[in-house]
């Protein structure tokens, strides 16, 4: 049977992209950033996940406002990066798992959750970029992906109580997925930050302290906020932290917390990481 | 302040503003494409038209407003390929939201961690 060996949250801002290829992880501006990676990948190089479930949103690479999915799941062989705008370099294809996809698809449906499935897909900087601060230097065989997209683009946004719940419904599907495969999701985005507006540059450090207590022990009361608290208290793309939610849903109750990092900003993002262990 | 809701300096993407922006919105997605953003280079009017934009998404993309483009119904998702084309990022847009000087603004973003 799969197995959930835990979960990993993180921010995926871009500029981490580029900072990746032009070789500043040493940088002062992002030795704080970066700094915090190395214990998050020494505990995966521990609990040897076979596939990565992929919790994250589009910014409108893969997905317009012509046809917006709430929840989307891929089902492919293999995911693709392209051109997003704004000169983001492109990074090789990533392997998925189409097997394990159809088994968590068929489950969550059974659960009610009526996601839209996806047999191609373009994965965006949400997708890559954590992917890349986790397995550096990656190669193919390193691990195999699912790929969960949110909406967090156009409102009505799924709510957290909603993105918390799919996050159980993801859990028994993959603890029920019949072959031997260790799982890890990966929830990307956050922490407080807001690119729109008068109100650009908001960075939220005592709701961020918050969530990164909350999210280990009593992820209910983060559940229990309203999509219109979290632009409120976290800003407009700060709703990302739903993300969060439907990884630590699927986690085991209570969860070991591994490691943690914070730093304030890269980009005009507050940055966090968090590395969660399930107990079993 | 324009601004929309009860969060001051702070726009709700949602479905008057997504119907109101369609157009412009869709013409900022073709920018994932390199050829469409040389298109656009080559002949701005033209480009717009072929979106059916209307005076004030028109006049938003000429002077490169993006409150006016958000105001407009633009998604900043979307809007941030536009103003990449231009080699603005997240901090340049956010510096012009703001009225601050791009530095002024990551000064802004620093002191927020400490």
């Amino acid at each position: 049977m799969a197995q959930i060996v835990g979960g990993i949250c993180t921010s995926h801002i871009p500029a981490i992209g580029n900072a990746i290829a032009r070789g500043l992880e040493d940088d002062p501006y992002w030795r704080p950033f970066f700094g915090g990676y190395p214990r998050a990948r020494e505990w995966l190089a521990e609990v040897k996940p076979d596939v990565a479930v992929m919790i994250y949103n589009d910014h409108g690479l893969n997905f317009f406002l012509d046809k917006m999915p709430t929840f989307a799941i891929g089902a492919a062989a293999e995911y693709r990066n392209a051109d997003e705008g704004w000169g983001l370099p492109t990074v090789a294809p990533f392997p998925g798992d189409p097997k394990l996809s159809w088994h968590v698809i068929e489950s969550v449906m059974a659960d009610e959750f009526d996601v839209t499935t996806c047999q191609e897909m373009l994965v965006d900087h949400a997708f890559t970029v954590p992917l890349q601060l986790l397995w550096p230097g990656r190669n193919r065989r390193d691990v195999r992906t699912v790929p969960v997209a949110l909406n967090t683009v156009q409102h009505p946004l799924p709510s957290p109580s909603r993105c918390f719940k799919l996050g159980h419904a993801l859990g028994r599907a993959i603890e029920s997925f019949p072959e031997n495969a260790r799982v890890v999701l990966i929830a990307t985005g956050g922490m407080s930050h807001q690119l729109d507006g008068e109100r650009a540059g908001f960075i939220n450090k005592e709701f961020d302290q918050h969530c990164l207590e909350k999210i280990v022990d009593a992820p209910e009361e983060l559940a229990s906020y309203t999509i219109h608290d979290l632009v409120r208290l976290a800003g407009t793309q700060g709703v990302e932290l739903i993300s969060w939610l439907v990884m630590r849903g699927a986690l085991d109750e209570p969860v070991k917390m591994i490691h943690r990092n914070y730093h304030i900003p890269v980009s005009n993002t507050a940055a966090g990481l968090m590395v969660l262990a399930n107990a079993a | 302040m324009a601004s929309r809701g009860d969060i001051p300096g702070t726009y709700i993407f949602d479905g008057e503003l997504a119907l109101k922006g369609y157009p412009l919105n869709k013409m900022c997605y073709s920018f994932n494409e390199a050829a469409n953003r040389k298109a656009f280079l080559d002949d701005e009017e033209a480009y717009c038209a072929r979106f059916g934009l209307n005076d004030e998404q028109r006049d938003a993309i000429r002077r490169r407003d993006v409150l006016a483009l958000l105001e407009a119904g633009g998604n900043v998702y979307y809007l941030a390929k536009f103003t990449g084309i231009f080699g603005l990022g997240v901090q340049d847009i956010g510096a012009q939201q703001t009225g601050m000087s791009v530095d002024e603004f990551r000064a802004r973003l620093r002191a927020a961690g400490t």
